[in-house]
This record gives C-alpha cells, structure tokens and sequence, in this order.
C-alpha cells in the first residue's frame, strides 16, 4: 500500500509537468493544426534557463547550498517563463508565420528544423562567459617559502560548487601579469583548495604560482559568476532552490545528546520506540549552525531515556554544542519539491483555464481555432492572437522547464534522447486525451504519467517508453480523436 | 487468332534484359568505385565515399515513402537498425559457428562478404516485415500522427535494442548457460561490438545503384504514378480506383527493405553499431536529405546525400574548404554570365546550377575562413547549419532544391512540351 501511494504520488507529480507541456501542443494545434515540434526544446530551453539564472544568483547573493530563501525558486520561475515567452512569440514570428498558408506538411518540416536548431545551437560551446564577484578577501602576498600558497588575513568561507580566483595587485592598484609555467601570460589564477569555512592565517593552495612578483602586491580572491548560455555542452547539476525535505516526517525526540564515551553512540534523552521496517534518522544541528543527517541503524525496539542508540559516523567531538532531532521517515515520502510542483502546476492551470474560457483574448482564441478566416472577419487580430498562443503554451512549457530543473536537477545537454522523449510523452498525452482540448490535454498528461509510474513499477521499468508508445499507436488506431477531442469530417 | 494480335507485353528475352542490365550496370560501377576510384583516392576519402554511398540508399529509399507517396516517416533509422542487427547477428554468430571466430573470413567476394550480402538481405526481409507493420497505421493517420508514430516506432527499436543481453565472444561460451535466446545477445547499450568489416567500396555502390534504379523505376511504373497520385491528393486518389492502402503499404515495405540492408552495410562498414543508430537523431538526417533534395526527385536526393554526407568531413577540415574560395566564386561568375547571356536552355540551366552550387560552395568557404580565423570547431556547427537549411528551404524553397523533378528535367527545353494553349472565352468548337 505504502508502494502504491508513492508511486501515485510521483505519478501526480509527473503528471503535473506532463499536463503543463502537453498544453503547449494542444492549444497549437488547435489554432494552427500543425505540432510545433519545438515546444519540447523550448521546454528544456526553460529548464536550462532555470539553471544558468539560479547558479548565477546563487552565486552573486553567496547563498550557501540549501539555505535558498522562498523567494530565490520564484525569481528562477519567474526568468524562466519569460526568456520562454519570448523565445516562443521569436520562434512563431519568424519561422510559422511565413508558412500560414504553405502545406501543413510544410510547417511540419520547419517544425523540425526549429527543433533541430533548438537542441543544437543550445549545445556550441560557447566557453563561459562569467564575471566576477568584488573581492572577498584580500592579503599581503608573502613570497616564500611556498609560492603556490596565499594566506588568508581574514576568515573566509568557500562555498560548494563554485569556483574562486586570485589576483596580485601592485601598490599602484594595477594587476600584476606574470608568466606561468606553461608558458601563457596570466592575470588571474584559480584557486585549488576544498570548500568549507577557513579562518585567518590558513591558507590556500593555488594552480599556479604567484611567481616573478617584486614584493609588495597583495592577493585579491573573487568568486567566478557563472554566466554561460542558457544551454549547455556538458550536463550539469542545477543548485537547489528549495530545502531536500519530506514535509511529512515526524520528530520522535530533540534536545541535546549526552556525550557517550562510545563513539557512534548518543544517548537519548526522552523515551523512544524503534519500529521494524522503518526508516530513522538524526539530525545533528552542530555548534556551528550546520545540519548533519545521520542514519539510525539500531534493532527496533523500546529505548528508554538514558539509553544508547547506535548512529555510525557520530563523533564525540561533533556533539559538543550540538542539538539533535531524532526523525522518522514516512512511509510515503512526500518531498516539498513534489508539493512545490504540484501546487505551481495547479495555479498555472487555473489561471490558464480563466484566460481561455473567462477573458475576452480567450474568446478570441477559441473564435480562431474555431475558424481562422471566420475570425479575421469579426475583426479578431488573428496573428496577433495567434503570436499570443504560441507565447502562452512557451510560457507554460517554460515553468515546466523550472519544475523538471527543481525535481530532476541533473540536467542533460539540451540535444539529449531524454528530453526529446519527456516531450514526445507530453506530446503523447495531448494526443491521449484529444488534441486541441485543453481538458484533454490535462487529463491525458495524468494518464499517462499513471500508466509509466505504474508500469515501470510492476512490469518492468526499462519498458516504460514502449508502454506510453504502445498508448499512442493504440488510442491513434482505436479512437484517433483522443478521449474528450471531438470527430473531425474529412471534407472534400 | 492470337497469333495476329500485337503483344503488350514485351517477350521474355527483352524482360529479362530489362531486369539484368541494371544490375551488370550497377556491377560494372561498383568494381570501378572499388579498383579505380577508391586507389586514386586513397583510404580516408574511401571510408567518406562508403558512408556517402549508405547515405544514399537510405536517402533515396527514404523517398519513397516521404516524396513519392508523401507519407512523413521520420523512423527510418529504426529499419536501418532493424536490418544491421539481423546482417550482424548472421555474420558474428554466423561466422564464429562456421568459422571458429567472428572475424573477417576470405578475401574480396570471398564467402565472408557473401555471408554479409545474405544476412543484409535477410535484414532487409526484417525490416520490410516491420515496414508492413509500421505501414499499417499509416492507412488511418496521416502527416503529423504519422510522423510520431514512426518516430515512436524508432525509438521503440532503440530502447529495445538497449535492452538485449550481453555479447558472446568466444564460440564455446555459446552452448552455456551465457548464451540466452532471449534477450539476445547483441551488445545491449554498449552496442554491437567488433563486427567483421567486410563493406567496401563495391558493395555499398553496388547497392546504391540497384536503389537508385529501383526507385527510378518505381517513379515511372504505375506503381509509381498510384504513389504520386495518393501524394497529391488521397481522396481523388482513392476516386480514380487507387487502393490507397495496398500502395500506401507498399511503400513502406520498400522503402523498409532498402534501409535495412543499408543498415547492414554500415553495420560492417567498421563502426560500432549501437542502439543510438536507430533514434530519431539519425531518422532526421535521413529526412533532411529528402527535404533539401526536393521531395520525389531521385537525384536531387542523391545529390543532397552527397553534400550533406561529405560535409562533416569538410567542416572538420576548414583550411581545406576555406582555401576552395577562388573555384567556388570563379563557379559563380561562370554560373550568373551562363544563365544571363546564353541562349539555349540546357546552357542557362546549367549556369544557373553553376550558380547556386558555387554560391553554396563560396558560402561554405566563407565559414572554412571563418572557422580557420576564430580557430573554432566547426564540425560542432553541422547540425546547426543543417537546421536553418532545413527552415530557410521550407520558407524559400518549399519543395526542395529539385522538387519532384529530376536533375536533368532542367535541361530539356521547354519548347518541346508548349504548354496547351487556352482560347479567352473557353472552348470553340
């Protein structure tokens, strides 16, 4: 039971993205008839977007790894869906709108082409194009005895996953260039040394040497802003914007550990009950403010206070000063990543539903994709309607593209089988539950993210592509309308 | 009383003329690619040539069922996969049973290649039974469905192909309990390793010349004119007595057949054959061969597989094709004087070719310069170059380079076929 409700609830979160990109295609078609095939790349054009605007801002705010404010993911969601927007209203502005009148199967082929561009021009190596911070710490450089070193005058802290650099500056506020043993002049160099707090008077290694320096210059060390292109040549890892938690686990006790004279022990301070086939965890919040979670690895049972409980890794040293939770792991681990998907999908959904079927724009995007000419002779801006569809569903996909960064963070380089994949199932979900109806689309983008979870869990999870594939080919040949789409006469 | 009335058909002995001198042709061009060709040009520029001939078949087979019949498969790697999967298994397994070791067995036309030639058929066979089974939806979807569901098609052979079991190396590992019907043991993700390579130059022009005169004839057969028709329009197609299904089906069966043994020529052409061969990635190479062609003209396809197979190569290459300017611009101004100031049609038709083949030419030299100043890679731009052909062609050209016309349609003057005269005010008597 606790299997089926996980599974359902990634099926609920999958199906949220799904639904959010299935949209695109469907409102598309449904005035252009024709699938745009880019929307998929536009999607991961929003994911990668995400990435590049969160590691920048992590970087220039200086926030440590999970410790993002509330406000950093909506910023990130906020860049993503409008760099979407605009690549989305270029893309129909340039590429469909010359081929209104072409054969669809015309469009079709452009479609590809675009995608095609997309997923290729998103992945030259364009090399990084980063600034750098004001400088975070500064020093006399002393020469000897080891030049490849600096030591820092004031405390610093190296954070994760970023990247540092040094400078000499001259007494004249000139920067030094020397020479560096492969032979290439250099102003900068980086900065080789394990993240983590440093206090005054350590130092840092470096990888290369401050040589040929006359005397007197001092270091400045800056941090590197990433700042690529929204795609990438390489996969990389987006930085956390919200905190890695269940929002469901439960707290047994907290207080603060005795020292006990075993190492990998604490000694518990409230009675506690172990169950079988559970999952526990402490939370050691060091002297230092940082978390450190630890696993419980003792028999089930009762502890009463006063007793030892087994924690591997536990160091008397790390318990002074220290407070600890101990939690317990639900059985259906609802993530906040899940709830933050879920909730954003639900919003974007209703406001797109009060958009379509409540506003006067709305009423002209359906007058068009009900007829195209008809419309244009009630004096409907029918490309201007249009330009706003394509704007709409690239907006959408865009949020997408941020709500996959937050739950998948490790991201693929943009032409990768996988997203073109993630896309087409999106696409297939549209197609499910009836090209050109909204609902449809929503409905099917649950579907089929039910028939995957599901699938990949109790048949075989190396076939869930050919599962969503088989849906295709069997909803095209049975029901070629989709569940809610309504029959289309071929005329003459 | 039979014996006064005129055959229609030809007698038996012009029949089989007809049907052996492609193929003597066909023999005749690939020993000449294999002896002349390839020597003068030396081991690199052969190894460009055979992937360019595979390109070919594929391309050209492709449009079948994408010109002529104008059907949107974008599944063709999947075929392609299908048939190098089943020509390897024939000469890996094959050859370790027969001959102790899976390596390459005999010399030129030895029985090794001939065991590759029968398992490439054999994998054409496979792959046409698949193109029956992908042809079938084609009868109720059309365009855009279709396109996703030959895509999904290929990317179904790609996933299943990753999940076959693990390669067998050596012949007595193959009656243990290693050796599994199911999955097969073909490499799995890793891909189909260590394939005797016994594609040359004679085979793949071989097989690209059979394809080309097979389309040909396929173009100017009823056969061919019933596709066209459905092409243009099903419903008046399907009015005229055409059996829209059976043609439909049709091609895909060949276009499927040609793939397939296309793909076992490149499975032995020494690459390492994998799953990814099947994805859409290299279906789409396929189709913008066909597109930038022009959709239904054999050798406006041809052509483009040509280019577009020896471009990597090129790019790779940017001093090589920066320092072609001087010809590319010389073919310019030799193309725009030839078309503007000549008379005869076959002269301006082949000045205008001269143009645009040298404006293309002078453009790629353009990027070589371009390339060898910024000392950038330009073989990581092919794809992007590719995809702004393929949305420039479609907004500009939209029937491709060639449309359905063949190369040499051009070149034939237009007086000989005066368009038919109308006089105002409709017919007279």
């Amino acid at each position: 039971m606790a299997d089926f409700l996980q599974i359902l609830l990634t099926a609920v979160t999958l199906g949220s993205l799904y639904a959010l990109i299935s949209l695109g295609y469907t409102m598309v078609y449904g005035i252009l008839k024709f699938i745009n095939f880019a929307h998929s790349d536009v999607f991961v054009l929003g994911a990668w977007v995400s990435f590049t605007v969160a590691t920048w801002l992590v970087a220039a705010i200086n926030i440590e790894p999970g410790k993002a404010p509330w406000w950093l993911g909506v910023l990130v969601l906020i860049a993503a869906m409008s760099t979407c927007g605009i690549i989305g209203f270029l893309i129909e502005r340039l590429a469909y709108k010359p081929l209104r009148k072409a054969p669809r199967l015309n469009v079709l082929i452009t479609a590809i082409g675009v995608s095609l561009l997309l997923q290729n021009f998103g992945q030259l190596q364009f090399g990084d194009l980063g600034g750098k911070t004001s400088p975070v710490a500064t020093g006399p450089i002393e020469p000897a005895p080891r030049v490849g070193q600096i030591t820092l005058a004031q405390p610093l802290r190296l954070v994760d996953q970023q990247s540092y650099v040094a400078v000499a500056r001259r007494p004249d506020g000139s920067v030094h260039t020397f020479k560096s043993p492969d032979g290439e002049e250099r102003r900068e160099v980086r900065i080789v040394a394990p993240s983590g707090p440093y206090k005054a008077g350590e130092t840092l290694g470096l990888g290369d040497p401050f040589i040929d320096v006359a005397g007197g210059e001092t270091f400045e060390v800056s941090r590197v802003l990433p700042l690529r292109l929204p795609f990438g040549s390489r996969p990389q890892r987006m930085p956390s914007v919200l905190p890695d938690r269940a929002i469901n686990e439960s707290t047994l006790a907290r207080g603060t550990p005795a020292v006990s004279e075993l190492p990998g022990n604490i000694v518990l301070n409230t009675p506690v009950t172990i169950e079988p086939n559970r999952q526990y965890r402490v939370d050691l919040i060091k002297a230092n403010g940082e978390r450190e979670p630890l696993t419980v690895i003792d028999e089930p049972g009762d502890f009463p206070t006063g007793d030892l409980m087994v924690v591997p890794l536990v160091e008397p040293e790390m318990l002074a000063g220290a407070t600890y939770k101990l939690i317990r792991s639900p059985q259906v681990r609802i993530q906040l990543v899940d709830v933050a998907i879920v909730a954003s999908a639900v919003l974007l959904l209703i406001a797109l539903d009060i958009l379509v079927f409540r506003s006067k724009l709305g009423t002209a995007m359906r007058a068009v994709s009900f007829n195209f000419e008809t419309a244009s002779l009630m004096g409907i801006p029918v490309d201007r309607v249009i330009s706003f569809t394509f704007v709409t569903g690239a907006v959408l996909a865009g949020g997408a593209g941020f709500l996959n960064a937050l739950k998948y963070p490790g991201l693929n380089i943009p032409a990768h089988e996988g997203w073109v994949l993630l896309g087409l199932k999106a696409f297939v979900a549209a197609v499910v539950g009836g090209i050109g109806n909204l609902r449809g689309a929503v409905l099917g983008g649950f579907l089929i993210a039910m028939i995957e979870a599901f699938g990949s869990f109790y048949i075989n999870p190396a076939l869930a592509d050919v599962y969503v594939f088989s849906i295709l080919i069997i909803v095209l040949l049975v029901k070629p309308t989709g569940l809610l789409g309504s029959p289309v006469r071929e005329k003459v | 009383m039979d014996a006064a009335a005129p055959s229609l058909s030809p007698s038996r002995a012009a029949g089989f003329a007809r049907g052996v001198w492609p193929l003597l042709a066909a023999a005749g061009f690939g020993l000449a690619m294999q002896f002349w060709v390839g020597p003068a040009a030396g081991p690199f520029p052969t190894t460009v040539m055979m992937q360019v001939g595979i390109a070919i078949i594929l391309a050209v087979s492709l449009n079948i069922v994408n010109g002529f019949t104008g059907q949107f498969s974008i599944g063709h790697a999947g075929f392609m996969a299908v048939g190098g999967y089943v020509a390897a298994t024939c000469t890996f397994y094959g050859g370790m049973i027969q001959w102790e070791s899976p390596g390459r067995y005999g010399g030129f036309l030895g029985l090794g290649e001939w065991l590759m030639v029968a398992g490439s058929l054999l994998g054409g066979g496979f792959a046409a039974g698949l193109g029956y089974v992908v042809g079938l939806p084609s009868l109720r979807l059309r365009g855009d469905y279709l396109a996703i569901v030959t895509l999904g098609f290929g990317e179904i052979v790609r996933v299943l192909l990753q999940r076959t079991g693990k390669q067998l190396f050596v012949k007595a590992d193959l009656g243990t309990d290693d050796f599994k019907v199911w999955p097969p043991p073909l490499g799995g993700a890793q891909g189909f390793k260590e394939l005797p390579t016994y594609t040359n130059m004679f085979w793949v022009w071989l097989f690209a010349a059979i394809t080309i005169f097979a389309a040909y004839r396929i173009k100017t057969s009823s056969t061919g004119r019933a596709f066209l028709s459905i092409r243009e329009d099903e419903i008046a197609a399907r009015a005229m007595g055409i059996d829209i299904a059976k043609y439909k089906v049709r091609a895909f069966v060949v276009a499927a057949f040609f793939a397939g043994v296309a793909g076992g020529l490149y499975g032995h052409s020494g690459v390492n054959m994998a799953p990814g061969d099947a994805g859409f990635q290299r279906s789409f190479e396929f189709v913008i061969m066909v597109v930038l062609g022009g959709m239904g003209s054999i050798s406006g396809v041809t052509l483009a597989a040509i280019v577009l197979g020896a471009l990597p190569e090129l790019l790779r290459n940017p001093n090589a094709l920066g320092a072609a300017w001087p010809y590319a611009l010389g073919a310019v101004v030799l193309g725009y004087a030839a078309s503007k100031l000549l008379r005869k049609r076959w002269m301006t038709t082949l000045g205008t070719f001269l143009l645009v083949g040298g404006s293309v030419a002078l453009g790629l030299a353009i990027f070589g310069k371009i390339g060898v100043w910024m000392k950038a890679d330009l073989s990581q731009y092919r794809m992007v170059l590719y995809s702004l052909l393929l949305i420039l062609v479609m907004i500009f050209r939209p029937k491709g380079l060639f449309g359905v016309h063949e190369v040499w349609d051009f070149f034939r003057s237009r007086e000989a076929t005066p368009p038919p005269k109308l006089e105002a005010g409709g017919m007279t008597p």
